[in-house]
């Protein structure tokens, strides 16, 4: 058969790209198989726009040295301690090489954009963002030989053994309907586009969820590896979720969704009710829990509710908030009991104590005699035009992935590492990141396990 | 809502990037928007200015079409740029210039070379016309040069004063207080950002043309029509003190100085407008104002033609044909004279504008 390649990469995101651009710089014929269009190639890195690597000293672009031990001290953080130390360690010690590597293969650098000072030190920005890291790689791929298809959905996979045979195709490509490769990368992502696989795990929630990225992160090649024996990691009910407009569309409304301005309002479910301590922490750790908190409420809506004090406190909004010259107005637009809604507002606003109001630390603003409380940043609601976002979750992530070595080896339900097998990017993340995310770790992931991926299924292939 | 529909999208554009803000590293529009929530029609006119249509936020933009926000910053930014030349133009009633630009510069360049052409034949004899002249005062054997010098001149002024009125109603409109004054370092980032070109860069790696890989030819070509025009000026411009200050009359010998700087600046003024024109003609569709192609072209053409005539009457100014030459390249000239206020032209006069614009907000804003 003439179409046989050494290495076969299956998606088309930051890791796919590494993986490949890592291979074919080992001296491996590469495939790349992107299950979605050109346009919408890359899966969830179109929408990223960093990545957090440990440098030891001030860069360019980054204003102080981020260590390893840091690094692993938030990542032991966010994940509850739900990570694998030998990897996440490994992850860290490589990303700090990723800095320049990555630049190697043309991705430009710039410094935190406007609004993310927090991650000035830690962060590394992408020059243009997600997509333009996306071209470059892409670009350097080409350059150096390797092959891409777009389109090109595979159905199934043959393996035998824990053995990676070939993949098979929906449409033939160069004539062909299997693609046989000595090894494999499988770097398609997770499941979070997949609505009907999610209901297994939340319900009919799950039809009001909004998905962040493209409709194809459909999990299907994860699913064919589990299903054909790899061993599987992380906690497949838990996705990464924020609170997103909820007049976003359902796929794909990418980062400009998103809502920043829970602390400087209330938030209230569809009973007019608040449900959470909208001041209990400060970004970014407080963006990540209000998705899980928004799908818990009633018909996985929610309202931010502010008033017009606050409005420039926060980024500019996609959609503009809906106003009301009164808390009756704008419930009524809200489609909220009005009654409910002052009612809640009213009460709030009469628990509200004195303070120094300052978003950008723990504040002394709090509430006294209402449940929840809110212990930070708590002000009256009371200058009108009142104004409010609906929101609901925003699914980013799945964690569901396959179980993985140091050399980014794909781990078989025995114990045995697979022949030829490996995984990189969020479709093996759970390995690290067990629950909790910090910004721009999914890239470090993909970037890291991407390029060791390569790199092995290479040595691999050329043995 | 703005005055026009393309204001309006433009407004839509500027929300849904001023919620995203990765490009803000690409050029100056983004972080100009950034320093704005909401945007006045100064406001827009003042970013589509700005943008120097390199097209790299449209390829990172993941965004734009076929997503459903569609989101095409380039090519809105260059129909409202468009539209703003004609919304400034001074006087208003010849703003209507704009709509079918390249017909009215063909036909006024057209007119103003056919009357050069029959003002020789008219008031010189066949034998004088195509006869052969040499020497200094050569060219004045067809046409007495207080004649051309006081016809260029008007023409020259009238374009200075049509370009001041027009410039100093966009800049009331981008929101500088009236009588408000740009400082000499805003003014000198702003020479420095339009005589590189920074931000025709792609954000470092060059511009947007036919597909996804990006290259400098534009910027390249943009530089030879540019300096070359510019070379060309200052040829005539030493060329005139030669003849006010030490009574030298041209035609010079091809050493001297209005000779070899008007050679240069014709090779790029032949050079330059072929390349811009392929590239124009290449670029993709997507990030194109088709609707302004005759626009474009008409001002790439007038100065090709100015450029041709030029370096053809160079040459051959030792033979007969210099004399129709001559009519060809005062006419050309003359035509470009005429027609800066309304046509291309204005491009760079309004982007200069509006880097000085942007430098002096960057400056209060690093001060403040």
């Amino acid at each position: 058969m003439s179409s046989k390649y050494d290495v076969l990469v299956i998606g088309g995101g930051n890791a796919a790209l590494c993986a490949a651009i890592s291979a074919r710089r080992g001296g491996a014929s590469v495939l790349v198989l992107e299950g979605a269009p050109k346009f919408y190639r890359g899966g969830n890195t179109r929408h990223t726009r960093n990545m957090r690597c440990a440098h030891d000293a001030a860069t360019e672009i980054l204003t102080g040295p981020y260590t390893e031990d840091e690094f692993w001290e938030d990542l032991l953080r966010v994940t509850g301690g739900q990570t694998d130390e030998v990897l996440a360690r490994h992850m860290i010690r490589e990303s700090k090489d990723i800095l320049n590597w990555i630049v190697e293969q043309g991705v430009r650098w710039q410094p935190s954009l406007g609004g993310t000072l927090s991650l000035g030190r830690t962060n590394s920005f992408f020059l243009g963002g997600g997509r333009a890291m996306l071209n470059a790689l892409y670009l350097t791929a080409e350059k150096l030989g390797v092959d891409v298809e777009y389109d090109a959905e595979v159905t199934d996979l043959v393996i035998e053994d824990g053995m990676f045979l070939a993949a098979r195709l929906k449409r033939p490509i160069k004539g062909e309907t299997e693609i046989r490769a000595t090894s494999l990368i499988a770097a398609a992502g997770g499941f979070e586009a997949n609505i009907e696989w999610l209901k297994q795990y939340w319900g009919d929630a799950a039809d009001n969820f909004l998905i962040r990225g493209t409709p194809y992160n459909r999990g299907s090649i994860l699913k064919m590896l589990l299903d054909k024996g790899v061993q599987e990691v992380g906690d497949p009910t838990q996705c990464h979720a924020v609170a997103i407009d909820a007049r976003a569309p359902k796929f794909d409304g990418g980062i400009i969704t998103r809502h920043d301005s829970v602390v400087f309002g209330i938030v209230v479910n569809k009973h007019a009710q608040r449900f959470y301590d909208e001041g209990e922490d400060i970004w970014p750790k407080r963006y990540a829990i209000w998705g899980r908190l928004v799908a818990a409420q009633p018909d996985q809506i929610a309202y931010i509710i502010f008033d017009s004090t606050v409005v420039t406190s926060f980024m500019p909004t996609l959609f503009p908030p809906i106003a009301g010259q009164t808390v009756a107005e704008l419930a009524g637009k809200l489609e909220l009991d009005p009654a409910a809604l002052d009612k809640t507002i009213t009460e709030f606003n009469a628990a509200v104590r004195p303070g120094t109001f300052d978003h950008t630390i723990l504040d002394d603003c709090v509430t006294e005699g209402i449940t929840p409380q809110k212990t930070h940043w708590a002000r009256k609601i009371e200058t009108p035009p009142y104004l409010a976002y609906p929101v609901r979750p925003g699914i980013t992530f799945t964690y569901l992935g396959t179980r993985v070595t140091k050399e980014a080896r794909m781990l078989m339900a025995e114990g045995k590492p697979s022949a030829n097998m490996f995984a990189a990017g969020e479709i093996m993340a759970g390995n690290v990141l067990g629950k909790g995310y910090a910004a721009g770790m999914g890239m470090t992931i993909g970037s890291v396990f991407g390029r060791i991926a390569g790199r092995e299924a290479a040595r691999h292939a050329k043995n | 809502m703005h005055g026009t529909q393309i204001l309006d999208e433009a407004d839509r554009l500027m929300t849904v990037c001023n919620s995203c803000r990765y490009c803000e590293g690409l050029c100056a529009v983004f972080p100009a928007m950034e320093m704005r929530r909401a945007f006045s029609d100064g406001d827009l006119n003042y970013l589509a200015n700005l943008c120097h249509s390199c097209g790299a936020c449209y390829v990172d933009c993941q965004f734009s079409p076929p997503h459903e926000f569609n989101v095409n910053v380039p090519k809105t930014l260059a129909v409202a740029r468009a539209e703003s030349y004609a919304a400034y133009a001074w006087p208003q009633a010849l703003s209507g210039a704009f709509a079918r630009n390249g017909l009215v510069i063909s036909i006024v360049a057209a007119l103003s070379m056919a009357v050069f052409i029959l003002g020789f034949a008219a008031l010189n004899d066949r034998s004088v016309l195509l006869g052969v002249h040499t020497g200094p005062g050569a060219f004045y054997k067809l046409m007495p040069h207080n004649a051309m010098a006081a016809l260029f001149s008007a023409a020259f002024l009238y374009a200075i004063l049509a370009l001041v009125m027009s410039v100093r109603a966009f800049w009331r409109d981008i929101g500088t207080p009236i009588g408000g004054r740009a400082d000499g370092g805003s003014i000198f980032q702003a020479i420095r950002d339009a005589g590189e070109l920074r931000y025709l860069h792609g954000g470092g790696v060059g511009c947007y043309n036919e597909d996804d890989k990006p290259n400098d030819r534009r910027k390249l070509y943009h530089h030879l029509t540019f300096y070359g025009f510019l070379l060309c000026f200052a040829a005539t411009s030493v060329a005139t003190l030669y003849h006010y200050l030490w009574g030298r009359e041209a035609p010079y010998p091809w050493w001297d100085l209005p000779v070899v700087l008007g050679t240069l600046g014709g090779i790029g003024l032949i050079v330059g407008p072929i390349g811009l024109f392929i590239a124009k003609s290449r670029r993709a569709p997507e990030l194109l104002d088709e609707q302004r192609y005759g626009m474009d072209v008409g001002f790439i053409a007038m100065l090709f033609l100015t450029g041709l005539t030029g370096m053809l009457l160079l040459l051959l100014r030792e033979t007969g044909a210099m004399g129709p030459l001559l009519a060809l390249h005062l006419g050309a000239v003359f035509a470009l004279f005429i027609t800066m206020p309304y046509g291309k032209f204005v491009h760079g006069i309004y982007r200069f504008a509006a880097l000085v614009r942007y430098a002096q907000e960057r400056r209060s804003e690093a001060g403040s």
